[in-house]
């Protein structure tokens, strides 16, 4: 039993360094659009999965970008491909797409 | 580089302290977790180098801490600030000098706000006359307590009685500091050496004999940070800023941790514990933490103070390994007795910290 209430929070360390990005660079040749991104958010918000889970469209690709993968493919299966997001993006960003094309770098 | 040349940038970073009639502000936690620092300095400074210092009973809590928790708004914290500097005024002093680095921080934002924005210390002196009928004259001089100490560091030098070096070896004591935040972070140029070149305790120990160790996050947060604490579902936060910092500085093996600030003296020695606790990993050699001193209690050390009569006793991380590489001849017996030689009681003694 933890007497104190909290714990010591790990440290949040991002490396740029040794992370592996090479699953963002073939996501940017397959889904070229994915990078106009600007983080608006505005998938998040409409996203019908993340409206009941955690699930975040945004941080997602985040992490992809910042090599991240493991979180990125235990997050991808929450989506439900609806597509909300894409019809919101305001950058004209295939989302549908870019998930699809995470889940066969991700999990191939 | 050129001398001349370091010299005149090094101008840059110094900063303006009065000689003498100080006006003491304490601090609520340096007083309450460690109250022996805070009569040390005023012994020092008043019997060791002949200063006039006015501890005021009249003077309150600056309300810092509930101001940085944002449930003292910056109205009341001004004009609660305002009644310390008519207080000062009414005693016939010019000199402020704060013992708590969250006071000397507010203190210095209020009087930058005063100057940037006039029609806020007008509205200041207008809620203080309303609520006291005080009137008030700014501080012509604002220095930190350690500052003072800072400045005086080589005629205390000149009167010391043990040196900070291990006298088994006469190796220089490898001295890490922690200066707080509030210190020089917000105005680099009201500190000594600013943000960049923490000196105003690395000048004090360098001056005593030690050797003073730039570890890599010298210059991180202690963690304590007000919000973060006060809420327990932060706290994780805060020990973790502590842990970083205790992880950096191992390695260099240092005889002890030197602050400013009271708040960090007292989380870098209690989180020790709580770090103890959780995780049975302790930082100093031999299962020992590793000793924090505040500048008060290291300057009286060094000036050969009693270290229960400075109230060593009351931090968690013992400190007889320190006293005893210094040579400093204690009474063990005496750790736990008060002024009348009565028992005091004894704390419980932790799992894994060696005490």
């Amino acid at each position: 039993m933890n007497i104190w209430g909290f714990s010591i929070s790990e440290a949040r360390v991002i490396n740029y360094d040794k992370n592996d990005k090479s699953i963002a660079a073939q996501l940017s040749k397959e889904v070229p659009d994915s990078n106009l991104c600007i983080g608006c958010g505005g998938c998040s918000a409409t996203c019908t999965a993340g409206n009941l889970t955690d699930f975040n469209i945004r941080k997602l690709q985040m992490s992809i970008k910042r090599g991240e993968t493991t979180e990125a493919a235990r997050e991808l299966h929450k989506c439900m491909l609806c597509g909300k997001c894409l019809t919101v993006c305001p950058r004209g960003v295939d989302t549908r797409k870019m998930i699809l094309t995470l889940h066969k770098l991700l999990h191939n | 580089m050129n001398l001349e040349g370091k010299q005149q940038i090094w101008k840059d970073y110094q900063k303006e302290i009065a000689d003498d009639k100080y006006y003491y502000a304490r601090s609520c936690i340096r007083q309450t977790f460690f109250p022996g620092s805070e009569w040390a300095y005023l012994d020092i400074l008043g019997n060791k180098l002949g200063k006039t210092v006015l501890d005021d009973p009249r003077h309150t809590t600056c309300t810092g801490i509930g101001y940085h928790s944002d449930v003292v708004p910056i109205e009341t914290i001004m004009t609660v600030v305002a009644r310390h500097f008519a207080l000062m005024t009414e005693a016939g002093f010019e000199n402020m000098t704060p013992s708590c680095i969250t006071s000397f921080g507010i203190y210095t934002e209020i009087l930058h706000t005063w100057e940037t924005h006039p029609e806020t210390e007008e509205k200041t002196r207008e809620f203080l006359w309303k609520a006291t009928k005080r009137e008030f004259q700014k501080p012509k001089n604002l220095a930190h307590t350690s500052d003072i100490i800072y400045k005086f560091r080589n005629e205390i030098a000149a009167q010391k009685k043990y040196s900070l070096r291990d006298v088994h070896s006469g190796r220089p004591l490898q001295i890490v500091d922690h200066i707080g935040c509030h210190y020089a972070k917000m105005f680099p140029d009201k500190g000594i050496g600013g943000a960049e070149f923490p000196a105003v305790l690395s000048g004090m120990v360098t001056a005593w004999g030690g050797q003073s160790v730039d570890y890599p996050e010298r210059r991180h947060c202690c963690g304590f940070g007000f919000r973060n604490y006060l809420i327990m579902a932060n706290r994780g936060f805060s020990v973790a800023n502590s842990k970083k910092k205790f992880e950096s500085m191992q390695p260099y093996e240092p005889d002890f941790i030197i602050t400013n600030c009271p708040g960090c003296a007292m989380f870098l020695d209690k989180w020790q514990y709580t770090i103890s606790e959780m995780e049975g990993t302790t930082y100093g050699k031999n299962g020992y933490g590793i000793p924090v001193l505040t500048y008060e209690e290291a300057a009286a050390l060094v000036l050969g103070y009693d270290p229960w009569e400075i109230g060593l006793q009351m931090h968690q991380v013992s400190v007889e390994p320190l006293l005893e590489k210094m040579g400093i001849d204690y009474d063990p017996e005496a750790k736990y007795k008060n002024i009348k030689g009565e028992d005091m009681g004894q704390p419980a003694c932790p799992t894994y910290l060696k005490v």
